[in-house]
């Protein structure tokens, strides 16, 4: 392919093949390329003028080689396909993704930029249109046509007898409102309406069946294990876990919307640093707190933990809490706390007593 | 040649068209419609094609894809998730990903094609703006591509939602949260858009919803947007850059046939060449690294796609305003974000091309562009948008900033917070100053000419070189630019001032037509000698002065 490597950037040899040199005294070649080369169209060699029929030829020869270049690439896509893709069964997993992946796409893009670039040196070497000049006609019509226009849609409005019966006008607009309105009205059942969706938990379900029970408070279960957990597995300062009220998956009737709003976590504050907030004092058990991990900015999960600030972190827009100080914003555009869940223990397991004191996740309208 | 008539294959499907449609005349018309060139010209055609191959790779992985988000546990060819419970929308996507043939490279090129896409929409968009191609008669095709760069936007967010996989799920948790803070209506908007609650609602209906708004309602919006553009491109005939021979009432170029058609298919195939090449080793959203969604999970640096990075960026940077009165909330900490800033941009976009026609009063019919620098007002306010938007989109990957740089992450958001109102300002008087600064170089060329090289001694030794006058088409170019003079208010015979010009609209009216004018530079052929009054910072090397101008 040496002909396409002399020739695909369409450096047609200056007339006399080499750089002028520039002598004392003669206009500087800086001159002649400043702001604009000659004509507003280089257009390269073949475009516009008389083909030197030998360049001609030697370009229709790099273009066509590239054309079969595009060919051999497209029957390699289907070869490979057929013949090679299909081996041992078909397609199955990663590695043989990525193997058929490379064939395919590298063989259609060969296929494509080889057609691509054969077109382009065919345009801009062997194509002998000229450039041409045409006219830009007005766009608007005349001021006659206009008036002509204006009469005869007053004619017509006169004809249908709209604007002499202001009855028949304003009913029917009257007519057509409610029929706008009507689809409107078909999309109610979209979904159901907010009512106190928002404002509760998994958890104050779980809490009420557990108390019925006669037990303290639902018991946490680690999220992805769903064991339940002890506080003794739990006891080195400066961990932290997400868990979920125990039932959620069995028993829960959406369980993935449940736990999208249930979803909590707990962290271990060291007993030096914690500050439980008033009214909070028994809501941790031994530094062990428990807050939801919805961010309160939009609802992304708060999943990341600084053990040595003790800051809660959101991935998404960085809304940061403090752990010891009830989850208090530390940073970014989260404007309220994480909300608690008050914790207790029973037979050495962790229970949560109540749901959380108010809804957990983004702001909204009717949350007060 | 000279009596060549088309081939039957040609000629007979022509003839029959033309029998029922009369369509020959049309051909005939338009064959060798003209097309001016520019590179910049070109950046429309790419986001053409890009929707072409959209719908194209689009349709194939429809063919495999189950918008469904019923749970199955996963028992396909990629074993890392065997077992895995997972939506049948995550499952039959990695499917398409690791069972069907070319299906990831056809998911991967979607995906591409959709980021450059919206990229070279954004790039088109702004050479309209800066070379002031927008200007009547083409305000509807810039308002089109406004609506269509929008639409893209929901296009995006609706597919790479789609997959159900962790990343996509946090975006539509993201849109929950924005939805639920719109004052009134927003726990409606959200119940209604997911069925429910988030993710599942009560039936799963968010994915199939996405599915069919993604596949169907806004892809045919897009679809006949892109066609009123194109007819009113055609119909109105493209803008040219000014050159000797393009003007007002003659557009000078390649004919279509054959020329244009044939750069035009070998654009294509070189969009789908490249995005080919990007599909095939360059990986995108590698879905089954991510997992399937849990709405505990997240990772760290997560990123949208590059244009809801602007959304991202103003969510992260917002102080955290919230109003709670009287029994209502209202979260300004995402309204704000998740409104103004587009809405700045865009409903200023859209509004321009009429805020220009009212100060310059300006509504003449312009079809040869401006070049950037003669219009230093529009160029300022672009770059200004330009660094606003462009701000808020880095602040949207701030913590990866951060990172990256090994900087504070709050001092990274503390930054952006006090840049994305500096910035712009700067890049307006910076972009101003610049533009001014060209415009007087091209005065410059004008009245001294150009530098020749010729180094000239004079009979009493002084050194000086000669100058001489820029050639046509280069003085074609300078020359296009027109002054820019201050509108008097308007007044009729007896002085009395036009309905218009009084009040505080008129007012305004005036003052931001001084403000548009009052700094404009002459870009004029003249004699040299009167030129020097207001360049001084020229004026030093009197020795270029051109002496010898007629040799």
């Amino acid at each position: 392919m040496s002909e396409t490597n002399d020739t695909a950037g369409s450096q047609e040899p200056r007339e006399d093949g080499t750089p002028r040199e520039r002598v004392v005294g003669t206009p500087s070649p800086a001159a002649d390329s400043a702001l604009l080369a000659k004509e507003e169209y280089p257009a390269p060699a073949g475009a516009g003028e008389e083909l030197d029929e030998r360049s001609a030829k030697r370009a229709e020869r790099v273009v066509a080689s590239l054309f079969l270049l595009a060919f051999a690439a497209s029957v390699g896509f289907i070869v490979y396909f057929i013949g090679w893709s299909g081996r041992d069964g078909g397609m199955h997993g990663i590695h043989r993704a990525r193997e058929s992946n490379l064939w395919l796409g590298g063989l259609m893009a060969l296929s494509f930029m080889a057609m691509a670039i054969g077109v382009t040196i065919w345009v801009r070497r062997l194509m002998s249109s000229k450039p041409i000049v045409q006219e830009r006609h007005e766009l608007e019509a005349t001021p006659e046509d206009r008036a002509a226009f204006s009469a005869a849609f007053m004619e017509g409005a006169a004809d249908s007898g709209i604007t002499k019966r202001p009855l028949l006008r304003r009913t029917l607009l009257l007519a057509a409102a409610p029929l706008g309105l009507a689809p409107l009205v078909l999309l109610r059942d979209l979904g159901p309406l907010p009512e106190k969706r928002l404002r509760h938990t998994y958890w104050g379900e779980a809490v009420k069946a557990a108390k019925e029970k006669g037990r303290t408070g639902v018991r946490l279960v680690v999220d992805g294990t769903n064991k339940p957990l002890k506080v003794s597995d739990f006891a080195s300062p400066g961990a932290m876990i997400t868990v979920l009220p125990e039932g959620i998956e069995e028993n829960a009737h959406h369980a993935l919307n449940e736990i999208a709003k249930a979803v909590t976590i707990l962290i271990n504050v060291p007993a030096d640093q914690f500050k439980p907030a008033k009214g909070r004092e028994n809501w941790h058990v031994n530094g062990i707190v428990a807050y939801s991990k919805i961010c309160t900015h939009v609802g992304c999960p708060a999943a990341l933990y600084e053990q040595t600030t003790h800051h809660i972190l959101c991935p998404c827009h960085q809304s940061t809490f403090d752990a010891t100080d009830a989850a208090k914003v530390v940073f970014g555009p989260a404007a309220r706390p994480l909300p608690q869940l008050p914790l207790s223990v029973e037979d050495g397991y962790l229970v949560a007593t109540a749901d959380f004191p108010e809804p957990i996740g983004p702001s909204f309208w009717e949350r007060g | 040649m000279s009596e060549a008539s088309a081939p039957k294959a040609v000629e007979g499907p022509l003839n029959f068209l033309d029998d029922r449609l009369g369509s020959t005349t049309f051909f005939k018309r338009n064959m060798k419609k003209v097309f001016p060139d520019h590179w910049s010209f070109m950046l429309g055609e790419i986001a053409l094609y890009c929707f072409i191959i959209l719908l194209l790779t689009g349709t194939f992985l429809t063919l495999w894809f189950h918008p469904s988000m019923n749970e199955v546990h996963y028992d396909g060819s990629y074993t890392k998730l065997t077992g895995v419970k997972m939506s049948e929308a995550y499952a039959s996507t990695l499917h398409i990903s690791f069972d069907v043939r070319g299906g990831l490279l056809m998911r991967q090129i979607h995906h591409w094609a959709a980021i450059l896409f919206m990229a070279s929409i954004l790039a088109h968009m702004l050479r309209v703006f800066f070379t002031g191609a927008y200007r009547k008669p083409r305000e509807l095709n810039w308002l089109i591509g406004l609506g269509m760069f929008t639409l893209g936007m929901l296009e995006g967010l609706f597919g790479y939602s789609l997959p159900d996989d962790l990343l996509s799920g946090t975006g539509l948790r993201i849109t929950q949260g924005v939805l639920e803070s719109i004052p009134v209506v927003g726990t409606y908007g959200y119940m209604f858009l997911f069925g429910g609650e988030f993710p599942e609602g009560e039936y799963g209906d968010i994915i199939p919803r996405l599915f069919t708004l993604h596949i169907l309602l806004i892809p045919g919006l897009i679809l006949g947007l892109v066609t009123a553009h194109m007819m009113i491109m055609w119909h109105q005939k493209h803008t040219a850059m000014p050159t000797q021979k393009q003007t007002e009432t003659q557009v000078y170029g390649y004919p279509f046939y054959p020329v244009f058609m044939a750069k035009t298919g070998a654009y294509f195939l070189f969009t789908f060449g490249v995005l080919a090449l990007l599909g095939a080793f360059a990986q995108i959203n590698p879905i089954w690294l991510f997992g399937p969604y849990d709405p505990g999970a997240i990772s760290s640096a997560s990123q949208p796609d590059w244009y809801m990075g602007v959304l991202e960026g103003s969510l992260r940077i917002m102080p955290n305003w919230e109003i709670t009165a009287w029994g209502h909330t209202l979260s300004l900490n995402v309204l704000i974000p998740a409104l103004v800033p587009l809405g700045i941009v865009f409903g200023g976009a859209g509004a321009w091309p009429f805020v220009e026609q009212w100060v310059t009063g300006d509504k003449r019919h312009h079809h040869v562009n401006d070049r950037p620098r003669n219009a230093p007002v529009r160029t300022g306010v672009g770059m200004a948008a330009v660094t606003f938007y462009g701000l808020l989109w880095l602040a949207g990957a701030n913590d990866v900033l951060a990172e990256r740089f090994h900087l504070s992450l709050f001092a990274t958001t503390w930054f952006f917070r006090f840049a994305v109102f500096v910035g712009p300002v700067l890049a307006y008087i910076i972009t101003k100053r610049v533009c001014l600064g060209l415009q007087r170089k091209d005065a410059d060329v004008l009245g001294h000419g150009v530098e020749s090289g010729v180094i000239l001694m004079s009979p009493d030794g002084e050194f000086t070189e000669r100058h001489e006058p820029a050639r046509p088409e280069e003085r074609t170019v300078l020359l296009s630019k027109e002054r820019a003079k201050e509108q008097p208010p308007a007044t009729d015979a007896n002085g009395i001032p036009a309905p218009g010009s009084k009040g505080p609209m008129g007012y305004v009216r005036s003052r931001l037509n001084r403000a548009w004018t009052f700094d404009d530079i002459p870009v004029e052929e003249h004699g040299h000698g009167d030129h020097d009054g207001h360049d001084d910072g020229h004026t030093i090397e009197g020795g270029k002065e051109p002496k010898q101008i007629s040799h």
